[in-house]
């Protein structure tokens, strides 16, 4: 028994020594020991070999719909009002409820081929001996030998986020408790990464946002915030929490301005627009990190921005994400798991591979209001990231479609039935497969 | 979308569906998946409410006769089955489709179920013909308030001139086949796997 229990003390110190050998200390000074990009690679070449079998053929239903579509439209522009119309809602009906834009959006991407993760493969049939197999070794390697580096790896850096920035807020207001704070925060944000095996690649850093600006970017999960801060400290802006995020949110503000708000405040937005401002006005402070989608969307498209930060004035700097979904899948579904779940999951996929884009600054033009500034600055971060520029809100993850876009429709129907007695039709013939 | 969609879904069952729409193996899984996306309260059945969550859809001015037509008589709720066979009738028509058993029924996507299919959804009573208000509804449904009562009412007695035959200032199945044979043909969906 006292054997066992020497062994156990030996190996548990082992593990401590090149846990902070290693990981730690690399880690607090932004260097890397070059051993997770080799992982990468490694992960990489295997999926490719065993699973190219699974690669699955299909040309787009797009592609085919739009084909039908012409025929459709022009059998409404040739006759005033024909029986048949109807039959275009119909299909187009149909076809949305077999398959639409806007709610796969708000559920994991589909893979084209598996990526040895069951969770991501939803058919999953048995194919080979082979595979499962190695499927078998990964999950033993990814629950039995990386999810406990990474769990211990996190805990130690959420531990010194909080006693390191409480500390650094002792220190009176000056120059050198700003580079501390940085410091402290920095070194927590790349140990907390290294828990989710994390490679992030960071281009056009000459863009990076600077002190007195507003951030904003796409939203895919929570992590997109250890993604940013990586590579420079930023505001962070929220909600107040209680339990161990409102531990971690009271100590960070003790070192370094960031923008909490209470749930009654909130729903106030003026209040939060001129707390905002403040903020951005004290040139000295660090940039505010937005994310104007409001909720999480599944790394396959950017949807609507909303206006109300776009209204604050000051530079904005756009900053893209985009997640390799071959390595895990980082899409927070908040229906379907809580914080807790999603972050084991996260623990024990395979890695994070991550590209961060930060691109030029943009200001609001002369004569452009909120909203089309918002979508401007949409349009640029979804062709930057390779995403799809959707219209469509965010928050018709939990609300319903408006009743004025249905009016819309009508409209224009409406438009095409009349213009044919002869009036010339204002409206431009165009389908509608996205509305604001 | 749920990893326990094929699990829950027995071969059996996929079997029979697919003796009775016609559906593929792999488009059978894939709707069952979908399906299960839009049973947000996770008891195997879909609510009209399900439905209307689909953006496109309820924006659709025609939405609320295409969602009516997927739940049976005085139903409030639609399992799988029910919705497969109601997609059925959209299948694509292929050529190679031949009938394995001499006397079995018409294939629900067959042209003139098609049709009769798209005859329902203006005939909401069940009487055989449109009639003028029938008509009318559903023109309302599609402009909503941008065209007039007496505008509106011009197009319909027009539209009834034009495709009635016998006189009854209503449309039956048959000349309501004469009108929409052509554009028929378009009346499918494509279930790319």
């Amino acid at each position: 028994m006292e054997d066992l229990w020497s062994i156990a003390v030996v190996l548990l110190q082992v593990w401590f020594s090149v846990m902070i050998g290693f990981i730690m200390i690399p880690a607090m000074f932004g260097l890397s020991l070059g051993v997770t990009s080799v992982y990468i690679q490694i992960l990489v070449k295997i999926l490719e070999v065993t699973v190219r079998k699974l690669d699955e053929k299909g040309g787009s239903m797009e592609q085919e719909m739009g084909e039908l579509r012409r025929y459709r439209t022009q059998s409404i522009s040739r006759g005033e009002f024909a029986l048949s119309d109807s039959f275009y809602f119909y299909i187009k009906g149909l076809e949305s409820i077999v398959d639409d834009q806007v709610t796969q959006r708000f559920s994991s991407e589909e893979l084209v081929s598996w990526n040895l993760l069951t969770r991501t493969n939803h058919n999953f049939h048995y194919i080979s001996l082979r595979l499962t197999i190695i499927w078998g070794l990964g999950v033993i390697i990814r629950y039995c030998v990386l999810f406990p580096l990474r769990i211990t790896l996190a805990i130690i850096g959420l531990t010194w986020l909080v006693i390191g920035t409480t500390l650094v807020g002792f220190l009176p207001n000056n120059r050198l408790k700003n580079w501390l704070s940085e410091l402290v925060h920095l070194m927590c944000y790349r140990i907390c990464a290294r828990g989710l095996s994390a490679t992030i690649q960071y281009h056009n850093k000459l863009n990076k946002p600077q002190k007195g600006g507003i951030c904003v970017a796409n939203h895919t999960s929570p992590i997109d915030i250890v993604i940013l801060a990586n590579d420079g400290c930023y505001a962070m802006v929220g909600q107040s929490h209680g339990g161990l995020m409102g531990v971690i949110q009271r100590s960070m503000v003790r070192s370094c301005p960031h923008v909490w708000f209470e749930r009654s405040e909130m729903r106030d937005r003026n209040a939060v627009t001129s707390r905002l401002r403040a903020h951005v006005a004290a040139k000295t402070n660090l940039p505010i990190l937005i994310f104007p989608e409001g909720t999480c969307i599944n790394n396959t498209s950017v949807m609507m921005f909303k206006k109300g930060s776009f209204e604050i004035g000051g530079t904005i700097y756009p900053v893209a994400i985009k997640y390799d979904p071959r390595f895990g899948d980082a899409f927070w579904n908040s229906a379907k798991y809580n914080m807790v779940n999603y972050l084991l999951r996260m623990m024990t996929s395979w890695a994070i591979v991550v590209n961060v884009w930060y691109l030029p600054p943009m200001t609001r033009r002369v004569g452009e209001d909120a909203a089309q500034f918002a979508n401007r600055v949409k349009s640029a971060i979804a062709h930057q990231g390779g995403l799809l520029d959707m219209a469509w809100d965010g928050s018709l993850k939990r609300a319903k479609v408006k009743e004025e876009f249905k009016e819309q429709q009508q409209k224009m129907y409406s438009s095409m039935v009349m213009g044919k007695k002869g009036r010339n039709s204002q409206e431009p013939h165009t389908e509608s497969t996205r509305r604001q | 979308m749920g990893s326990r969609a094929s699990t829950l879904l027995r071969e059996e069952e996929i079997e029979e569906i697919k003796k009775e729409t016609g559906f593929s193996h792999s488009q059978i899984t894939r709707l069952y998946s979908r399906f299960t996306s839009l049973d947000k309260g996770e008891n195997g059945t879909l609510s009209r409410e399900d439905f209307q969550r689909i953006p496109e859809l309820a924006i659709n001015p025609l939405g609320d006769r295409i969602i009516n037509a997927f739940f049976p008589e005085g139903e409030d709720q639609v399992n799988f089955r029910g919705f497969m066979r109601t997609l059925a009738h959209f299948r694509p028509i292929e050529d190679n489709e031949k009938n394995k058993d001499p006397i079995a029924s018409e294939p629900l996507n067959s042209r003139s179920n098609k049709l009769l299919f798209a005859f329902r959804l203006y005939d909401l009573d069940r009487d055989d013909k449109i009639s003028r208000d029938e008509l009318l509804q559903v023109l309302r449904m599609m402009v909503g308030v941008n065209i007039s009562d007496e505008q509106l009412g011009s197009i319909a007695d027009r539209t009834i001139q034009e495709a009635d035959q016998n006189g009854d200032n209503s449309i039956s199945f048959n000349e309501f086949i004469k009108v929409g044979n052509v554009y028929i043909l378009y009346i499918d969906i494509d279930i790319d796997i």
